[in-house]
Formats: structure tokens, C-alpha cells, sequence
């Protein structure tokens, strides 16, 4: 099912408040504007999540409850981001605001939302679609030559089954595009020559002084001694190819979609 | 109920991976790759025995400790029986987490952590005693009674099943067994007046495929062994990883204790099948035959010992088909593992509680009076520690308490769900001494009240005792032996011991620090023979020093 969420646009930001407590009205010094701090695509995901789990008691605009606007101002009950999670996890005690489940990229994505809700032009924000990306995944974008999925997929690449609970929409987005950028350092490449001149390229599972443990092309858990190395290298360039050119902007919207249904059962 | 991974189908178009799989043809001939260690009592015949040679009676003082794996998530004293395939080790930390390791060197390459309910109350420890194996995929049970098939290459979790309701006191402490396309656990939880049962779950998917009840329900036969409602909450949980016989195509099973513990009264009748061994059809969890060593048990003797498979040769040159099994009730069984047949049962023990064993094996009870000692007590005579049988010397050996005993008083004991339903307290025979807890400390002033502890090899052809290790503090450990007669064995004080299988000498030792509660194993790696065994909450592995 494609979905796009339209939202409407303000001409004046306002940082919106995650209801509940936030003031009716805001003075206009304390305005703030956050567009630029946060990724287009977690404040894309954040869109769909609220829509899913908040806009049914805070509305489509965030103003549905009597005393509360999303729209207007500063938070009573929280100044940063770790605050606004702690409130949508943990709900306000006394209040009708309940303790909400959700995984780190739906909470990143949802204080990314909050934070930008005045200020984004969000008219023409498309979220993709999880069904056609996972035809992109399986096919154009091979991305199971590596990756795996459940019981299905290579092992070489990240297992990336619950991906779209620990990474959130903007790193997944940005590796789509630049996966050396968003490529983390447990997920380095270790290239390794043994003194008879094997050699061996995996991904990096564990390192201490002596040994280092891969899983390698053929998807086998190796421990190699690196005194028996004569070369050792931890590549800082990822194995993944850039989809900038080979998928459109709204396959890698698709995409991204069907990553985010991603969410395993930990 | 059971629930896959994903909703959104995947199509698989990609190879294999390149590692070898452990088939169950694997699993059939383990005893074949002793380089492995592919189930929890090492093949199926559950012998705990290594035909590997490379350490002997003569070089086993030149062990050397190789490397030393740290749980990290608990206190827990390790009970897991790690499981070696082809260089890799997979082991568990308490409670339920699953690390793969380097076997050569104890580095980790993966970890799966998976945090139990804080509704489950496993009775005696959050414990877990391992994983078991098929293809490429782990399964281990949670003392939450979930059962989790994990990726061995990537530790990542492909299906739970709940395998039971955690909060009423069912738990998974055991390494399952796989037998065919099937994983098998049995139900811990006989503290809690669960109905214990064993059961069957497809490995691809974690859909149950049958489940035994060990306690039969209205209509089946062994029903009428209980009166009234007391089958509902009569225990007989089967918390100890069973054995399989591909030629008679069997699964044979101990069952523990009914409930209330320590109230026989409460629940007349024998009270099947409790304290039993049970033979099932892998297929569909039928019952073949049952043996029942302890009826109407008034002792707590659970009878999830492991039960040990062995061809042995009769007199006439034909090969008897054996099941030996070390009871905690203190006798030493040999039955038919074919039909159930009692064949002989002889104490390893000096006991009380009963006078002997009539010719169809029924005790013969002898009650002590009120406020007089039972021996063996609460504890029994052996527990859970796994035995080994040696085809080499034809010994039986397993880890016994002496003199432990306990004066029981029955109280009447009412059933709530999730609650102990235990029906007394066991008194130690010395009033107000100590006994020795689930978790040892560092000073042991426990042993007059509480009994010692021994290895004991004991010859199947006529239940006799041939020697004893004897141990000041009583002992948890399995045993191990090898093709070249060398017995490895620990014990509460953290001694870990090697032993000559033919005579019980002592040829060597080591102190490890934390009592030794899981039964040692051996493989090897390009060569290298190891033993393993862990030690308070930590894994020790042993091998040759490399110049000798």
C-alpha cells in the first residue's frame, strides 16, 4: 500500500509540544526552529508513526485536546529530546497521556516529528511504499545477496531483521545513498593475509590484541591469530553499493519503507 | 502459540551457506566425530564418553589450562553443557542468553541475549543447561517456557514458541533433543503443581507437534493412579534432556517428582507417571512403555536422572539392549530398554527407605518412624548430574551423596497456581545444622548433617560397586570419560579431577574456585584434544601443553 502523509504548512514556526502540558499559547520569543537538525526521513517516519498512534487523541494538527497544541510552544515537562522520549514512553502519571511501547527508531523518528512539526514544509512528503520496496529488495536492489531477512538472505552483510526497531529512518536513508557515511564500526570489513598467503575478508565480529573474529564470504565464522597475519587490514570503506544512481528517489523511498516493517521479535 | 519472524514473505533464492550442517545422520553417529560434541550427553546413547586417545592415564597431569569464558549477565552457577561443532562452541549463560565462541581460544563471536519474563519462577536457580543442534539452527528453552530456534552463524533469533504459562510456574531449564524434524523438551516446575508434560515441536517452524502428559488425564490408562482433581496439580515435571535409540525408535525420558513433595497422603495412589522413565514414539509422543522406580513418592525422588543407553554382551553371545539408570531413590536399574523390563535394580548406597525390590522392581517400602531419619534425604542419592558409561572398561560411573538423609514430616499442602506446592519441610538429621544450599559457599561445616559426596563406577552385569572416588563435600558434577580410560569429574569444592576409569586412583587435579555443576566435555580442534568444564561462572578448558 503506498501511503503519503500531507500535512499542512505554517508560515511561522512553532516548535510543537508533545501535548499533554504544552501552553495554549507561546510567546513568540520563545519560538524555536529545528528544521535542519534532524533527518528528513526519521521526520518523514515520525509523520507515519504519529499517525498510526497519536493522531487519534491529538489530531492531525496536534491541537484535539482541549488545553493542549503541539503547535504552540515549549514543553512543560521536558527540555530535551531524552525528556520527549521519556514522556512518550513513559506517559505522564496522572494525566490521560499513557506509557507508549515503542522501538528506538520509532521514538527518534517521533521527537524528530514533534520537533519540526511547524516547520517543515511536509506537502509533497512521500514515506514509500513497504510492498514495492520489498520487490526492490528482493530484486533490483539485490540487497538479499548480503543481507538476510528472517531465514532468508546472506549472512555476509548485517542481518537486518529487526533493523527498522534499531536504526532509525535518516541512518537508513543515508545508507542507502552513502553507505560509507552511515556505516558503523561494528559493521567494518576486515581484509586479512595469513603468512602463507591465504586470504580472507569478512566482516568484523569481535577484536582483542591477539585475535579477530569474521564471518567471511562463505559465510564461516572464522577466529584468525593475528600474529599468524602478515597482513591486517579493517577497511573503513563499506562493501555496499551506493543507491543514489541505481534506484530512484522514490524506489529508495520504498525501500526505506519496507526496512522500517523490519522489526524482528527481540 | 506460535508466531514466525516476519508477516512479509521472503522468497529464498540464494545457496546455502558453505558450512556443514549437522544433520541428524550427524546426531545419529556422533560417537563417530568425537572431535564434536553435537548433543547435551555427547550421541544419543547419552554415555558422556570421548573416543579421543590424545590424553592418557599417563599425560594427563601435563593438562594446561587454555583459556577461561566469563558469564557476564549472572551469578548463576553455570550449569550448560556447551556443544562443539566443527571448531565452533555454543554455550549458554544464565538465564538465557547463547554465546558462540572460538573453541580453540574462547573468543566470542556472537552473543544472543534473550530476557526471560520477570514471571517466571523456576524453582532452584534461573538456570539453563544448554542448546541443541539441527542444521544450522540452535534451540534453546527459557525458564519463561518459551522455546527460541536461533541462526548458529549469526545468533540471530528465527522463531519463539510458548511452550507453556510461566507465571503458573512452568520453566525450561533443559537442552532439548532432536530427533528427526522434531525438537523435544520436557516441563520443569514440579515445585508448583504444574501437570508436567514432554513435547514436540516442528524445527522449521516451532508448530507443536505432540505433547505427552505425564500425568495421564481422564479416560487414558494411568489415570486412575490419582484420586479426584489431584492429577491437575500432581507435578512429574521432566526437567533432565533424555535419550534416543534410532533401533528401537524410541525416546526414553525420566519424569520427576509428584506433588505435593513431601505429602504422599494427599495424593494416594501410585500416581503415574512420576518418578518414572517413559518410552515414547518420536513421531507422535505415544507411550511404549513406562517403568516406574519410585510409586506414591513420599521423598521428593525425582527420577530425571539421564537415562543411559548400552549394548552389552549376554552370556549366550548376544547383545542385550540395556537402559542403566542411576535413580535418586538410591538403586542402581537395568531394565529392557525394548520393552521396559526390570532386569535388576541394586542400591549404590546404604538406604532406608525401603528393604529392596520385588522381582517386577517395586520398592518395598520400610517408612521410618516420625522424627527418625530416611536416607537417602531430600537430595537423594544422585540427582540431575550426568553419569557416563565407559564401552571400554563396561563401567557405569555416576556422582552420589552418602549419608545424606532427612526426617520428613507430611503437611497438608493447598494448590495455588504459581505458588509452592510442596506438602512439608525436609529436617536434617542433626536438628538446626546446615545444609548444603544450591549455591555453595567457600566454607563447608555442612558435612556431618549433610552427607559426602563420591564417583562411584559400578558394573551393569551385576549392579556391584567396583570403586569409589570418595569427596568431603557432596558433588553436581557429570562425569566424563575417554576412550583411553581417563574419568574427568568435579565437584561442589571446585576441584576438578581426573581419575583412571578402571580403578579410581586419582591421576590428577586442579582447583577451579566455584563448584563444578555440569557435566565436563572433550573435543578437538586440528588435533587438539580439549576438556571442558565449567566452574562457578565460569567455562574451563584444558588441553596438553603443546611440547608434550
Amino acid at each position: 500500500m503506498r501511503r503519503t502523509l500531507q500535512l499542512p504548512t505554517f508560515g511561522i514556526s512553532i516548535v510543537t509540544a508533545l501535548g499533554l502540558l504544552a501552553l495554549a499559547t507561546t510567546p513568540l520569543d520563545s519560538q524555536q526552529t529545528h528544521a535542519g537538525e534532524y533527518a528528513q526521513a526519521d521526520i518523514t517516519y515520525g509523520m507515519q508513526v504519529y499517525g498510526e498512534t497519536c493522531v487519534g487523541c491529538h489530531g492531525p494538527d496536534g491541537d484535539a485536546i482541549v488545553g493542549v497544541n503541539f503547535r504552540t510552544g515549549q514543553f512543560r515537562n521536558a527540555s530535551s529530546d531524552p525528556d520527549l522520549m521519556d514522556i512518550i514512553e513513559n506517559g505522564i502519571p496522572d494525566t490521560a497521556m499513557p506509557p507508549g511501547n515503542y522501538n528506538t527508531s520509532e521514538l527518534t523518528a517521533l521527537v524528530a516529528y514533534l520537533r519540526t512539526m511547524g516547520d517543515i514544509d511536509s506537502s509533497n512528503v512521500n514515506i514509500g511504499d513497504a510492498a514495492r520496496g520489498e520487490t526492490l529488495y528482493q530484486g533490483k536492489g539485490d540487497c538479499a545477496s548480503c543481507h538476510r531477512v528472517g531465514p532468508e538472505g546472506s549472512r555476509i552483510a548485517p542481518n537486518l531483521s529487526n533493523i527498522g526497531a534499531i536504526r532509525s529512518a535518516g541512518s537508513l536513508a543515508e545508507s542507502l545513498v552513502d553507505p560509507t557515511a552511515a556505516m558503523l564500526p561494528l559493521n567494518r570489513t576486515v581484509r586479512a593475509v595469513t603468512q602463507d598467503g591465504t586470504l580472507h575478508i569478512g566482516r568484523r565480529l569481535n577484536e582483542d590484541t591477539y585475535t579477530v573474529q569474521i564471518i567471511n564470504e562463505d559465510e564461516r565464522l572464522l577466529s584468525l591469530v593475528k600474529d599468524d597475519l602478515r597482513e591486517y587490514t579493517i577497511l573503513t570503506t563499506s562493501a555496499m553499493p551506493s543507491f543514489a544512481e541505481s534506484l530512484t528517489e522514490q524506489e529508495r523511498a520504498d525501500v526505506l519503507a519496507f526496512l522500517l516493517t523490519l522489526k524482528g521479535m527481540r | 502459540m506460535t508466531r514466525t519472524l516476519f508477516t512479509l514473505g521472503l522468497v529464498a533464492w540464494f545457496a546455502q551457506p558453505l558450512v556443514a550442517q549437522v544433520t541428524f545422520e550427524r546426531l545419529l553417529n556422533a560417537a563417530d566425530e568425537p572431535q564434536n560434541w553435537l548433543t547435551y550427553s555427547g550421541n544419543y546413547d547419552s554415555n558422556r564418553h570421548t573416543a579421543l586417545e590424545q590424553i592418557t592415564t599417563e599425560n594427563v597431569d601435563s593438562l594446561e589450562l587454555q583459556w577461561v569464558f566469563q558469564q557476564t549477565q549472572s551469578l548463576q552457577v553455570f550449569q550448560t553443557t556447551p556443544l562443539v561443532v566443527d571448531g565452533i562452541m555454543y554455550l549458554t549463560e544464565a538465564p538465557n542468553t547463547v554465546v558462540a565462541l572460538d573453541a580453540a581460544r574462547g573468543r566470542v563471536f556472537w552473543r544472543y541475549e534473550y530476557t526471560p519474563s520477570n514471571l517466571s519462577r523456576p524453582c532452584c536457580g534461573r538456570v539453563n543447561r544448554g542448546v541443541a543442534i539441527l542444521g544450522d539452527t540452535l534451540f534453546m528453552g527459557t525458564i519463561d517456557a518459551k522455546l527460541i530456534a536461533i541462526d548458529a552463524i549469526s545468533g540471530e533469533p528465527i522463531w519463539q514458541t510458548d511452550v507453556a504459562d510461566p507465571e503458573a510456574g512452568y520453566a525450561l531449564t533443559l537442552s532439548p533433543l532432536i530427533v528427526k524434524d522434531k525438537v523435544i523438551v520436557g516441563i520443569a516446575g514440579g515445585e508448583y503443581g504444574i501437570r508436567g508434560f514432554i513435547s514436540a515441536y516442528d524445527v522449521n517452524t516451532g508448530e507443536e507437534a505432540w505433547k505427552f502428559y505425564t500425568i495421564p488425564g481422564p479416560g487414558e490408562p494411568g489415570h486412575e493412579t490419582w484420586q479426584d482433581d489431584d492429577w491437575m496439580y500432581g507435578g512429574a515435571s521432566a526437567w533432565i534432556t533424555g535419550s534416543y535409540d534410532p533401533d528401537t525408535d524410541l525416546v526414553y525420558w525420566g519424569i520427576g517428582n509428584p506433588g505435593p513433595d513431601w505429602n504422599p497422603e494427599q495424593r494416594p495412589g501410585d500416581n503415574l507417571y512420576s518418578d518414572s522413565v517413559v518410552a515414547l514414539d518420536p513421531d507422535t509422543g505415544e507411550l511404549e512403555w513406562y517403568f516406574q522406580f519410585t510409586p506414591n513418592d513420599p521423598y521428593d525422588y525425582d527420577s530425571v536422572q539421564v537415562p543411559v543407553l548400552i549394548d552389552y554382551p549376554a552370556q549366550d553371545g548376544s547383545m542385550l539392549k540395556l537402559m542403566l539408570f542411576g535413580n535418586r531413590n538410591g538403586f542402581f536399574y537395568i531394565l529392557d530398554r525394548a520393552t521396559g523390563r526390570f532386569i535388576n535394580g541394586e542400591p549404590y548406597i546404604d538406604l532406608n527407605w525401603a528393604e529392596g525390590l520385588d522381582d517386577a522392581g517395586r520398592p518395598i517400602f520400610t517408612p521410618q518412624p516420625p522424627g527418625t531419619t530416611t536416607y537417602p534425604g531430600v537430595q537423594g542419592g544422585t540427582n540431575w548430574y550426568s553419569p557416563s558409561y565407559s564401552p571400554s572398561t563396561r563401567l557405569f560411573y555416576m556422582s552420589t551423596w552418602e549419608n545424606n538423609g532427612s526426617n520428613f514430616e507430611a503437611q497438608e499442602a493447598e494448590y495455588e497456581p504459581g505458588r509452592t506446592f510442596l506438602g512439608g519441610r525436609p529436617a536434617p538429621p542433626v536438628p538446626g545444622a546446615v545444609l548444603p544450599n544450591l549455591a555453595r559457599g567457600p566454607i563447608n561445616t555442612w558435612t556431618e548433617s549433610a552427607g559426602t559426596g563420591a564417583v562411584k563406577a559400578l558394573d551393569p552385569a551385576t549392579g556391584e560397586e567396583r570403586w569409589k572416588f570418595p569427596m568431603t563435600d557432596v558433588t553436581t558434577s557429570g562425569i566424563l570419560t575417554t576412550a583411553t580410560d581417563v574419568l574427568f569429574t568435579g565437584g561442589r569444592e571446585g576441584y576438578f579431577h581426573a581419575l583412571d576409569a578402571g580403578t579410581g586412583d586419582l591421576l590428577w587435579r586442579t582447583t577451579l574456585g566455584g563448584m563444578i555443576a555440569n557435566g565436563p566435555i572433550s573435543y578437538s580442534i586440528d588435533g587438539r584434544q580439549y576438556v571442558a568444564a565449567a566452574s562457578g561462572t565460569g567455562l574451563f578448558v584444558f588441553a596438553l601443553r603443546e611440547n608434550d
